[in-house]
């Protein structure tokens, strides 16, 4: 604990903190609403997750056990860092499983694995703002928000249908939030959109450099925007994953060789991880037993 | 049922402000009236103030005193003071004008043009086309003209254009300004038969014409303008 | 037809401090009358058109509109969430320069469809049909419906702008200087559209202009302004043929014979 002297619990004074959650609060009052905060300088750049990491140090207790994904894996350099940050700053237990973790910080994915009442998801957010490539005036697109005037929106959509053929967006999915706001779900494949909807867990958003916050509590609904004549979809995959075999997760494609040579694997590994553990296999998974020499 | 048209006394004149607010009388104490079914011209040199009075009842200049009194809409209306909207009721529904040239549209073709009128006093289209063309016909306007656009006309072609606008309506009333100044003598005959056909159909008609041979077969009254002209420097 | 009035304007005035913009403007606007408001620079018709479409404040007066329920409502006394969905269904606004009316960077066909989306049209299929169809009417080609407005010329971009404010079957148009920033012939194309719309739409306009000739070939009724004050009013014909008002006469005789 002699290291911890210098630092307060979690990093943040207690009066940011209590700045933070009356923002998480009102966000959670007002669903999909972005809430402005005093966002604070962090010992770690802009875009590598400064606002989730405030809204962890707002929300963690010195019970909270915490995971830290970036793209699914835990084991990715900002998922390691915050994870360390955290451990050092606030000396809570840590862990990669998804079931174990009573606050999980992601960038850029949801858990497969359902999360669980109780639960908190963090989300880093670069961009909180959905309108905002359409619209670069704040004045405005908060008036839109204000009005609920969300024609733009399907205008991006539009775009994407005439020149694609289909809605070619295929993550940061714009969502309308308990049928009032509409909102950015952060750079998550489009994947993950129906996993937001009705979910136990409660699921907070921090974008550090654009200084918002905003929430989706629990069991609220959440509908990602079509057309009715080009309805939402996700994405499938043609084959399972290479590791555990599962059907219907989300893959990344990983490169074996300099020849083409590439498998498809859950980008989930904790969840690719607890598979192959209860005995799944996919076609390149390695031998168990040479595994263990 | 109300005479069509009435003016008593009416005064015009112009203040020309550029050149010191000079006053240029026009005409004073207008007065006449015309019947359903007459053909009063105007008479009188040129510069006596003939087209002004026509275009006093059109509305399209101001009138100093005097009133200009039609009915409209089971009431009477004075085209004198009547508000902008009035004016283009009136000119919808009561008030037909042949003009010596055709203001023409561009890309617009002398079909359309012909049967614009009717158009836009709520008729169909086609119907309006149909009878657009059989006018056109009449007037002996060379089919292969009636697609084109008449600005590219010769100035006969575009008064028969012209003045098909301006007969293809049951306006009450008609106002011909020189309908007939540069057509040949056999359409001239057209226009004539046609102002006859107007009459029977009980329009008031007040026009102008130097033509003395058609002013002899359609006028039932000479207006002598001269009569209403204003003494010169009287006013001054 | 209907003989209640779209637009009640009374004394409408706009200071500027101790300056006027324009002062105790009154008038009527009858559905399908196309109005022209004509004036120098600097004399207040941009001003009195901003008052009008809700764009900027006024100091006093009044602008009732006619909803479409028949109701006469203050416009500055709506919501701005009536009055902004006013703006995007019941009106348009034609901007001189049309990248202040469009969005440059998505497409024509888009720009056409957004107020349809605005307004909870959800059906791709349909919103690509009408912004076909409204292309066709503005002689856009059809090919050109996923093109941006910044490769269409000027002429063809203020046809954009056109079609993307007549899409929802607005009843008033506002056009400020619709004409301002083209060449002649493209001009000409332009008011000869503009013309036939306006009256197959029946839709009533204010139009700002400086330019008589587009005053006479789109307006019916026209008002004079010089230095905020109306100098005067009448039929379009009857101002420019038989101007009485000295600012009218100079201004008529220093326009170029048309």
């Amino acid at each position: 604990m002699t290291e911890l002297a210098t630092y307060n619990f979690a990093y943040l004074d207690e009066q940011t903190k209590r700045m933070i959650r009356r923002a998480i609060l009102k966000a959670i009052a007002i669903p999909g609403y972005q809430v402005p905060f005093a966002s604070r300088e962090m010992p770690m750049p802009y875009g590598w997750g400064t606002g989730g990491v405030q809204v962890t140090a707002a929300v963690i207790g010195p019970k909270d056990t915490l995971k830290v994904i970036d793209q699914g894996a835990d084991d990715t350099t900002n998922a390691v860092s915050i994870r360390a940050f955290f451990q050092k700053t606030a000396n809570v237990r840590v862990t990669t499983r998804t079931a174990e973790a009573t606050i999980i910080q992601t960038r850029h994915r949801i858990p497969e694995a359902a999360l669980q009442t109780g639960q908190i998801l963090v989300y880093q957010v670069p961009i909180p703002e959905p309108l905002r490539f359409l619209e670069p005036r704040e004045t405005e697109t908060r008036k839109m928000h204000a009005l609920e005037e969300y024609g733009l929106m399907h205008v991006k959509l539009y775009e994407d249908i005439a020149r694609h053929g289909h809605i070619a967006t295929t993550y940061a999915y714009p969502v309308k939030v308990e049928g009032r706001y509409v909102m950015d779900p952060s750079p998550t494949p489009k994947f993950d959109n129906p996993k937001m909807h009705n979910s136990p867990a409660l699921q907070l958003f921090g974008a550090g450099r654009e200084k918002r916050i905003y929430a989706i509590p629990p069991y609220t609904e959440v509908v990602s925007l079509d057309f009715e004549d080009h309805p939402f979809e996700i994405q499938t995959f043609s084959q399972p994953c290479a590791l555990c075999g599962a059907k219907g997760s989300y893959l990344d494609e990983v490169i074996l060789d300099d020849k083409g040579g590439s498998m498809f694997v859950c980008s989930d590994t904790d969840f690719c991880e607890v598979r192959q553990e209860k005995g799944h296999r996919g076609h390149l998974a390695a031998n168990p037993a040479e595994a263990a020499e | 049922m109300p005479t069509p048209l009435v003016v008593s006394d009416v005064a015009k004149s112009f203040t020309m402000h550029l050149r010191d607010g000079i006053r240029l009388p026009v005409v004073a104490n207008v007065t006449f009236s015309i019947k359903a079914g007459e053909c009063a011209v105007l008479g009188g040199p040129s510069g006596a103030g003939k087209s002004s009075i026509l275009k006093m009842v059109y509305g399209n200049y101001a009138v100093d005193a005097g009133q200009i009194i039609i009915p409209y809409r089971d009431r009477l209306v004075d085209v004198a003071s009547a508000d902008p909207r009035t004016m283009l009721g009136i000119r919808r529904d009561i008030i037909g004008y042949v003009s010596q040239f055709l203001r023409t549209v561009p890309r617009v073709s002398a079909l359309d043009v012909v049967a614009e009128p009717l158009v836009a006093r709520g008729a169909d289209r086609n119907e309006a086309r149909d009878r657009a063309a059989s006018l056109l016909g009449g007037l002996n306007l060379p089919e292969r003209l009636w697609s084109l656009p008449p600005a590219t006309f010769s100035g006969g072609e575009q008064q028969r254009v012209n003045i098909a606008r301006g007969f293809i309506t049951d306006h009450p009333i008609l106002l011909l300004d020189e309908p007939t100044a540069s057509l040949d003598a056999k359409n001239r005959d057209v226009v004539v038969s046609m102002i006859q056909q107007k009459k029977a159909a009980g329009v008031a008609m007040l026009g102008i014409f130097h033509d003395d041979d058609v002013r002899e077969a359609v006028a039932d009254r000479i207006i002598d303008v001269t009569a209403f002209s204003v003494p010169s420097e009287a006013s001054a | 037809m209907s003989d209640l009035p779209l637009l009640k304007v009374n004394a409408l005035s706009k200071f500027y401090g101790s300056r006027i913009g324009c002062q105790n403007v009154t008038f009527e606007l009858w559905p399908g009358e196309v109005l022209a408001i004509v004036g120098e620079s600097g004399s207040g018709k941009t001003t009195l058109l901003n008052c009008l479409a809700t764009r900027l404040a006024p100091s006093a007066g009044s602008v009732e509109y006619r909803m479409r329920d028949s109701q006469f409502r203050d416009l500055y006394r709506l919501s701005e969430a009536e009055r902004r969905f006013l703006m995007r269904t019941d009106w348009g606004f034609v901007h001189q320069n049309p990248a202040d009316g469009l969005r440059m960077t998505v497409s024509a066909g888009a720009n056409v469809g957004e107020r349809l989306m605005a307004v909870g049209d959800r059906h791709y299929g349909k919103i690509r049909a009408t912004a076909t169809d409204w292309l066709g009417r503005v002689e856009i080609a059809e090919d050109r419906i996923d093109d941006q407005p910044r490769a269409f010329s000027g002429g063809m971009r203020q046809r954009l702008q056109i079609a993307r404010n007549l899409v929802t079957n607005p009843r008033l148009v506002f056009m400020d200087e619709p004409t301002g920033g083209l060449d002649v012939s493209v001009q000409a194309r332009l008011l000869d559209l503009l013309r036939g719309l306006v009256s197959d739409l029946g839709l009533a306009a204010i139009v700002v202009t400086h330019d008589l000739a587009v005053a006479r070939l789109l307006s019916h009724r026209m008002m004079v302004m010089k230095d905020g004050h109306i100098v005067e009013t009448g039929l379009t014909d009857r101002v420019l043929d038989d101007p009485q008002a000295p600012y009218t006469q100079l201004l008529v005789s220093s326009i170029l014979q048309v």
